[in-house]
């Protein structure tokens, strides 16, 4: 077992009785990223110089026996699209390749003040832009499973980053699905949270109404952990919920005994045989824990990516015409005019699905249209997150796959937006609906991890994360590890 | 619905974007099978639905109206790509 293999629980014990050093601890992160990071590409900006002096600085509070903070000494990778003072924050965009931040976003004061150590910042697709992160406008990430397979996107580099052994934690975010895709094609876990309990405050903005941060792991308590420091209320942020934030790692008594468990058949239609047969053994196994479930229908399912695509564009073209080539970022060389110097830049800057969106946007939102697309796609929105009210009267927690098939070759849908989207299927519709969810594996297919999802009621991680939690503990899909 | 290659110019302008010749024909393809996969949300009746602008139902969020420091000439200029006399410099918008 390396130091990699333990929960962050028991790495914070060994820490506070002196068995093990910060310095130690992080040297091994920075070690794993040498040895590995070349073929797995997680990384677009490394914080090795400050994170070791850090590092020694925490192994003196050690000594002195000063009280810890929760993540004390633990190093975590954050995706580039959250806003890190001092040091170069990309979006793996072109546009903001030399962009360096004046501020720290909440997320990233919070994990401070929780005394994890910041080792770099993760690849994704540009601006959180796509399922496979090969928009990257640096390099992709490969999956760590396979390394000709795409981790999935747009928190790519945190899922292979954590799948890989390069960091012990990471953050990403998920519109679509961008946490829960991704973690499911790398074989770790991935929560995303309510929307509303983790500050967005220096994410950059992709769509607003749907962005939620949330932690990738390697197990369920992890998840718990983490999400311990991050979540509350934060008045930077308009639309942070002033909600109670719970004892999240008390609430995993492995008890699932009663637990009402809906699988919406949709889910199941279309998928992957053996992802299906996966999550059915799931189910056994929950039910033999005590958990009884039964079968529901959330008959607008198959609108909902018609509705996020137009949905999640529109905000994505609203939110991306700050970047002007003015205050920040990239500007175009030889512009004639002001309007030129827009134009050039926004050209230059952006990559191929970054316009497509905004493209998509622009005309959504536009006179003539906004009826037609955008109120229309609200108007669905209300009807996807009606099912899920409806479902929640009855039931406490929803389980279905995470994905409709295992990570794809790189490359092979590059071509086909639409089929591309398609891959989001089954996270777009919670994130419509704001619910957390959380994706745990549960299998293997042809040596690719599939993932199991659990969706819960807004505000109640504690229920999703106990029952994922009660399945992780009897089984042991979580513990395997790529050959790298 | 179908979008034309005039159509795609026009959204591009809208948008700040200039296309090359071959983005304007893909764009103009791919938004269509985009758009026309959007259709499908026609065979559902949303007459008397409300749209759900957001999930939290959240009003208009207040603070006291409190002086806080503001960020320095040094910070707000510090990634300007072009800058002088404590300004951002544009090309000339006058004649």
């Amino acid at each position: 077992m390396t130091l990699f293999d333990l929960r962050l629980q028991d790495i914070h014990n060994q820490l506070r009785n002196k068995e093990l050093s910060v310095t130690d601890l992080v040297g091994e992160a920075f070690a794993k990223i040498g040895e590995r990071d070349e073929r797995i590409g997680a990384f677009l900006t490394l914080n090795e110089e400050s994170a070791r002096a850090e590092a020694a600085r925490m192994d003196d509070k050690l000594v002195n026996g000063e009280a810890l903070g929760l993540l004390f000494g633990l190093p975590v990778g954050v995706k580039d699209n959250m806003i890190t003072e001092g040091l170069r924050t990309t979006c793996a965009s072109h546009f903001l390749s030399n962009y360096d931040p004046i501020y720290d976003g909440t997320v990233i004061s919070k994990l401070k003040q929780a005394e994890s150590i910041l080792i770099g910042k993760l690849n994704m697709d540009e601006f959180a832009m796509g399922g496979s992160n090969e928009n990257s406008s640096f390099h992709p990430v490969r999956n760590p499973w396979d390394l000709n397979r795409v981790p999935g996107g747009s928190s790519g580099g945190s899922a292979a980053a954590v799948a890989a052994g390069e960091a012990y934690f990471a953050l990403g975010s998920d519109t679509g699905g961008s946490i829960r895709q991704p973690a499911s094609y790398c074989g770790v876990v991935g929560l995303k949270p309510t929307y509303g309990l983790v500050s967005r405050y220096g994410l950059v903005a992709f769509a607003s109404s749907l962005d939620q941060i949330g932690p990738l792991t390697k197990n369920v308590e992890d998840a718990a952990y983490v999400l311990q420091a991050i979540a509350g209320y934060d008045p930077k942020d308009s639309t942070s919920a002033q909600v109670d934030i719970p004892n999240y790692a008390s609430a995993l008594t492995g008890d699932v005994t009663g637990l009402r468990i809906a699988v919406p058949k949709e889910y199941l239609e279309g998928v992957d045989p053996q992802i299906k047969a996966s999550v059915m053994e799931a189910l056994r196994l929950l039910e033999s824990l005590g958990a009884v479930w039964e079968e529901v229908s959330l008959p607008h399912t198959e609108y909902a990516v018609a509705a996020y695509y137009l949905l999640a564009s529109s905000e994505a073209s609203s939110n991306l015409s700050r970047f002007d080539g003015i205050r920040y970022g990239v500007r175009a060389d030889h512009a004639g005019s002001l309007i030129d110097l827009y134009h050039e830049s926004r050209s230059q800057g952006f990559g191929p699905e970054v316009k497509r969106r905004i493209m998509l946007g622009t005309y959504a939102l536009s006179s003539g249209y906004y009826d037609a697309y955008y109120l229309k796609a609200q108007k669905v929105r209300t009807l996807i997150k009606r099912d899920f009210d409806q479902t929640f009267e009855k039931y406490d927690v929803i389980v279905g796959p995470t994905t409709p098939t295992t990570a794809f070759a790189l490359g092979s849908q590059v071509d086909d937006p639409l089929t591309m989207y398609l891959n989001d299927i089954l996270t777009i519709p919670v994130s419509l609906a704001g619910m957390p969810a959380l994706t745990v594996p549960c299998g293997f297919a042809d040596g690719l991890p599939i993932g199991l999802q659990f969706i819960g009621k807004a505000f109640d991680e504690s229920t999703i994360l106990r029952l994922a939690h009660a399945f992780e503990a009897n089984s042991d899909h979580h513990k395997r590890r790529p050959s790298l | 619905m179908s979008i034309e290659t005039k159509d795609v110019e026009h959204v591009a302008k809208l948008a700040r974007l200039n296309l090359t010749d071959e983005e304007r024909d893909l764009f103009t393809e791919q938004l269509n099978a985009i758009l026309q996969y959007a259709e499908k949300l026609n065979e559902l009746d949303t007459d008397g639905v409300e749209p759900t602008t957001h999930v939290l139902r959240l009003s208009n969020v207040m603070r006291e109206d409190v002086v806080l420091d503001s960020l320095t000439q040094e910070q707000v200029f510090r990634n300007a790509p072009e800058e002088e006399d404590g300004q951002f410099k544009v090309p000339a918008v006058l004649e």
